[in-house]
C-alpha cells in the first residue's frame, strides 16, 4: 500500500531503524537533562530548597521497574532461544510490571498531595518539579507500554524471527532506558530533597 | 512520543510490501502520503515557500504601519477587519504581526523549509541510498510540520488574534492568558503548533543522522561526503540536542499557563489584582529557551553554508578551498553553539563574570565563521566562474554573512550590549546574518537543485532579476537599521516615531518600507519562475551543471529507490573540478582512479600503496616515452 521501496539486490536493512531508536533516546535524555537543569537553576537561583522527604512509594516503584527490566531481558533471551511461549509469558509479566509502576507513581502523587500537602501548584516550584519529573516520565512509560504491546501482538501473529528480534530489541532499548532515567530522576530527587 | 509505536507499524508495512515491485501507486500514496524522500522534499519546499510568502506579507503590513503611523488605509480595514479598525493596524495586531513573522520565518521557513527540503532531497541522493532510514517516520515528519503550519495560521482566525509576545514568547506575557489579547487562545495555538513542529523536526533529524551514518554507499566514507551532507548532518545533530530543551521549557510554560504552577511567575499584578503566583523565575525560561534558541540560529544558517559551499565549488569549477577546514569549522560551530546562549541574556542581571565567559565563547565563534568566509572567497579566487542564478545567490549569501557577522562581534560584547540590546541594531544584525544569508542559501539551493527536483530548468533571466532586486532590496532594508539601533531606537515598538527624540527616523522608515515593498515584488518574479518552470520549463539534462556529486547520476525521471540498477560506488571526493591533466573540468565521484591515470596525483593515494605504485609506474613510463621522443 504505502511502502514500495524497490529493494533490488539490497537486503532489508533494519540496523538504521534501530539506530533511530538510539538517537531518539538521546533526544529524550536531553529533555530530562533540561528539566533537571531547570530544577538546579531554579532552586539554586531562588534559594528554594525542595525540603520534602520522598514518599516510600518511589522505592517500591524503583524496585518494580528494575524487576520489569529483568523480565524483559528474560523475554529477549527466550526469543533468542526460539522459546516463544516463554517469551510471551515474560512479555506479559513485563507489561504487568509496567502498569504496576504506573499505578505506584500515581499513588505516590496521591501520597504527596493528600498525606504530605505537597501540591503541584506549590509556590515553591521545586516541589512542582517533582510532579513534572514523574509525570513526563510516565508519558514515556505510556509510549513504552504501547511499544511493548505491539511486540506482544507480533508474537501472536507468527512473524519472521528477524522481525520478532527486531521488535524485541527496539522495545528493550527503550524500556531499559526508561528504567535508567527513572533511577536518575529518583537519585536526583533524593540528593536534592534537603 | 507515541510516534515510536506508530513508527514500528511503519516497519511492519515494509515487511508486508517491501518486496513487491512496480506497484501502481495511487494518487494519495504518490503525492500526498508519499514515503519517497524526493516527494517529501518537494512537499517541504512548497509548504516552506507558501509560509515564507505569508510571513513576507505580514512584514509588509507592519512596515506600512511603521512608515505611515498617521495615515489611514481603508483597504487595510477591508482586508483585516477588526485587526485594523479605521484603516490603521491596531497596536495589538502589530505585535502579533511581528511575532508570527518571526516565528514563521525562523521555524517554518528556515528550519523546516530549508533543512526539511534539502536534507530530504540531498541526503539519500548524495550519499547513495535508496531512501531514508525510516521512510514512514519521514512522512510523519512532513505531516506534523503541515499540521503545525495550519495550526499556527489558524491563530489569525481566533477572536483576540495570534500570539503577540514576540517569537521568544517570554513569560509572564506568554504565561498569563489574560496579560494581553495575544496571550489568550492565540498563545495556546502557538504552543500547540510548536509542539507539533518540534515533533516533526525531531523525527526528521533522527532520520537524517541515522541515514548519513548507516546508509552510505560503497566507498562513501565520511571524508568523501559533499559539504552539503556534512552541514545537514551537523544541523540535524544540533536539532536533536536542542529541541528537547525547548520542549522542556514549553512544558513548564504550559503548566504555568494552564495548571497554576509558578515556575516562571512571581509577584504578578494584573489589572490591579495581585495574582497568587509566587517564587517563579522568568529568567529560567530564558535559559531554557536560549539553550535551544542559539543552536537554532545555526540550524538555520548551517544548511545554507553547506549549500553555498557546494554551489560555489561547482560554479567556480574549482575544488572547494580547504575542505577539511570547512568540515572542522562546521563541527566547531556546532560545539560552540551550545555554550553561548547567555549572550542573549547579558542584560537580565547576570553576574558580570558569567557575562564575560559567554562573551569569550561568543567571540570564539568568529574563528570558524571567518575560516568559512575566507575559504569561500578563496574558492572564488581565479575560478572559472559560471554566474548561474544559484551561484549569484550563493555569493549573496557570503556577502550577507560577512556584513551581518561583523555586527555580531559588537553584539557579542557584554558591555556594548547594554546599549544595543533590543534595538534595531539587533534587528539589522540577525536579519542580515541569519535571515537574508539563510534565505539566499535556500534560494541558491532551489535554483541549483530545481532540475533534480522537477526535471525542468528554471528561467535564468528571471533568476537574475530576482537576485539583483532581492540583494539590493535586502541591503536597503536592513543597512539603515544599524544606525537607528545605534541611536537607541527599540525594536517591536508600534509607533516609536511618536517619541520626539525619534521623530527624525520617520523618513528612514518610509524609505525602508518602500525598499521592502520592492524586494517583496521581486519575489513575484521568483514565484512565477518557480511555478511556470515546473510545468513549461525547459527539460533538464541529467547533469546540467556538470557536477561531481551522486545525485546527478540518477535518471531525470524520478523513480522510487533513486537508481534503476545497483547504487553506484564512490571512488573519490566530490570536488575534483578542473583537475590538471583531466579530459574534462569535472570528474564525477563514481569515476575510479584507474580511468583517470593522466590526472592522478600522489596524494590521491594516501592510504592506498598499491594505487601509488601504479601511479609511479604510469608516470615513469610517461617520462620514458618522452625521453624517447
Amino acid at each position: 500500500m504505502m511502502a514500495q521501496i524497490q529493494k533490488g539486490n539490497d537486503r532489508l536493512d533494519l540496523a538504521p531503524k534501530k539506530f533511530n531508536m538510539w538517537i531518539f533516546i538521546f533526544t529524550s535524555f536531553m529533555f530530562f537533562a533540561a528539566l533537571t537543569s531547570g530544577f538546579i537553576v531554579y532552586s539554586g537561583g531562588k534559594g528554594h530548597g525542595l525540603n520534602v522527604i520522598m514518599p516510600d512509594a518511589f522505592k517500591y516503584s524503583t524496585a518494580v521497574i528494575i524487576l520489569s527490566s529483568i523480565t524483559l531481558f528474560l523475554a529477549s533471551k527466550a526469543a533468542k532461544g526460539l522459546q516463544f511461549d516463554k517469551q510471551r509469558m515474560f512479555l506479559w509479566l513485563t507489561f504487568v510490571l509496567g502498569v504496576t509502576f504506573f499505578a505506584i507513581q500515581v499513588y505516590a502523587w496521591y501520597v504527596l498531595t493528600y498525606k504530605m500537602n505537597i501540591f503541584l501548584t506549590d509556590t515553591n516550584a521545586s516541589r512542582s518539579f517533582v510532579y513534572i519529573f514523574t509525570g513526563m516520565h510516565l508519558v514515556h512509560i505510556i509510549a513504552a507500554i504501547l511499544l511493548l504491546l505491539n511486540t506482544l501482538r507480533g508474537t501472536y501473529k507468527n512473524i519472521p524471527q528477524v522481525r520478532n528480534m527486531f521488535k524485541m530489541e527496539m522495545t528493550s532499548i527503550f524500556w531499559h532506558f526508561l528504567g535508567i532515567i527513572w533511577i536518575y530522576l529518583y537519585v536526583f530527587l533524593l540528593l536534592n530533597q534537603n | 512520543m507515541s510516534t515510536l509505536a506508530v513508527h514500528d507499524h511503519g516497519v511492519a508495512h515494509h515487511d508486508d510490501h517491501g518486496h513487491e515491485h512496480h506497484h501502481n501507486q495511487s494518487f494519495l500514496s504518490k503525492y500526498v502520503f508519499s514515503m519517497d524522500h524526493k516527494m517529501i522534499a518537494k512537499q517541504f519546499l512548497i509548504t516552506g515557500i507558501t509560509m515564507a510568502v505569508i510571513a513576507m506579507i505580514l512584514s509588509i503590513l507592519f512596515r506600512i504601519q511603521l512608515a505611515y503611523p498617521d495615515k489611514t488605509f481603508p483597504l487595510l480595514t477591508t482586508l483585516l477587519g477588526r485587526f485594523a479598525p479605521n484603516g490603521r493596524i491596531s497596536a495589538d495586531f502589530y505585535l502579533s504581526l511581528v511575532t508570527i513573522h518571526g516565528t514563521i520565518m525562523v521555524f517554518f521557513v528556515l528550519t523546516a523549509g530549508l533543512s526539511g527540503t534539502f536534507a530530504n532531497l540531498l541526503i539519500p541522493l548524495q550519499i547513495g541510498a535508496r531512501d531514508m532510514a525510516s521512510p514512514f517516520m519521514n512522512m510523519l515528519s512532513y505531516w506534523f510540520f503541515f499540521m503545525a503550519s495550519v495550526v499556527m495560521l489558524s491563530s489569525f482566525l481566533v477572536q483576540k488574534g495570534p500570539a503577540s509576545g514576540g517569537w521568544t514568547i517570554y513569560p509572564p506575557l506568554s504565561a498569563l492568558p489574560k496579560a494581553m489579547p495575544g496571550s489568550g487562545e492565540g498563545m495556546t495555538l502557538w504552543l500547540i503548533s510548536m509542539v507539533m513542529f518540534v515533533a516533526s523536526s525531531l523525527m526528521g533529524g533522527i532520520n537524517y543522522v541515522s541515514t548519513v551514518l548507516n546508509m552510505r554507499t560503497k566507498g562513501m566514507d565520511l571524508w568523501k561526503m559533499p559539504l552539503t551532507i556534512w552541514a545537514l548532518f551537523l544541523t540535524a545533530i544540533l536539532g536533536i540536542l536542542a529541541f528537547p530543551v525547548l520542549v522542556a521549557g514549553v512544558v513548564l510554560l504550559i503548566f504555568d499557563r494552564s495548571f497554576g504552577t509558578s515556575f516562571y511567575l512571581s509577584d504578578i499584578v494584573l489589572n490591579g489584582v495581585q495574582q497568587p503566583y509566587e517564587g517563579g523565575s522568568p529568567i529560567l525560561f530564558q535559559h531554557l529557551f536560549w539553550f535551544l534558541g542559539h543552536p537554532e540560529v545555526y540550524i538555520v544558517i548551517m544548511p545554507a553554508m553547506g549549500i553555498s559551499s557546494e554551489v560555489m565549488s561547482v560554479n567556480s569549477r574549482k575544488p572547494i578551498f580547504g575542505y577539511h577546514a570547512m568540515v572542522y569549522s562546521l563541527i566547531g560551530i556546532t560545539v560552540l553553539s551550545f555554550i553561548v546562549w547567555g549572550h542573549h541574556m547579558f542584560v537580565t542581571g547576570m553576574n558580570p563574570f558569567l557575562g564575560g565567559v559567554f562573551m569569550i565563547t561568543t567571540l570564539i565563534i568568529a574563528v570558524p565563521s571567518a575560516v568559512k568566509t575566507f575559504n569561500w572567497l578563496a574558492t572564488l579566487w581565479r575560478g572559472n566562474i559560471r554566474f548561474t542564478p544559484a551561484m549569484l545567490f550563493a555569493i549573496g549569501m557570503v556577502s550577507f554573512f560577512i556584513s551581518g557577522g561583523l555586527t555580531g562581534i559588537f553584539l557579542g560584547n557584554a558591555a556594548l550590549d547594554i546599549n544595543l540590546h533590543d534595538t534595531y541594531f539587533v534587528v539589522a544584525h540577525f536579519h542580515l546574518v541569519m535571515g537574508s544569508a539563510a534565505i539566499f542559501g535556500m534560494l541558491a539551493g532551489v535554483y541549483h537543485w530545481f532540475p533534480k527536483m522537477f526535471g525542468k530548468m528554471m528561467d535564468e533571466k528571471l533568476g537574475y532579476l530576482h537576485f539583483w532586486l532581492t540583494f539590493i532590496g535586502a541591503y536597503l532594508v536592513f543597512f539603515p537599521m544599524h544606525f537607528m539601533g545605534l541611536d537607541g531606537v527599540p525594536r517591536r515598538y508600534y509607533a516609536f516615531t511618536e517619541f520626539v527624540s525619534m521623530q527624525r527616523w520617520l523618513t528612514v522608515n518610509t524609505f525602508i518600507t518602500w525598499a521592502a515593498i520592492m524586494a517583496a515584488c521581486a519575489q513575484v518574479a521568483f514565484l512565477y519562475n518557480f511555478i511556470t518552470s515546473i510545468f513549461i520549463g525547459k527539460k533538464a539534462t541529467q547533469n546540467p551543471w556538470e557536477s561531481n556529486t551522486l545525485e546527478w547520476t540518477t535518471p531525470v525521471e524520478h523513480l522510487h529507490g533513486n537508481w534503476p540498477g545497483e547504487i553506484p560506488t564512490v571512488y573519490r571526493w566530490p570536488y575534483d573540478y578542473s583537475k590538471p591533466g583531466a579530459e574534462e573540468d569535472y570528474i564525477p565521484q563514481t569515476v575510479p582512479f584507474s580511468q583517470t591515470m593522466s590526472s592522478n596525483l600522489p596524494h590521491d593515494f594516501e592510504d592506498n600503496p598499491k594505487g601509488l605504485e601504479e601511479l609511479n609506474k604510469f608516470t615513469s613510463t610517461l617520462k620514458a616515452n618522452e625521453q624517447v621522443k
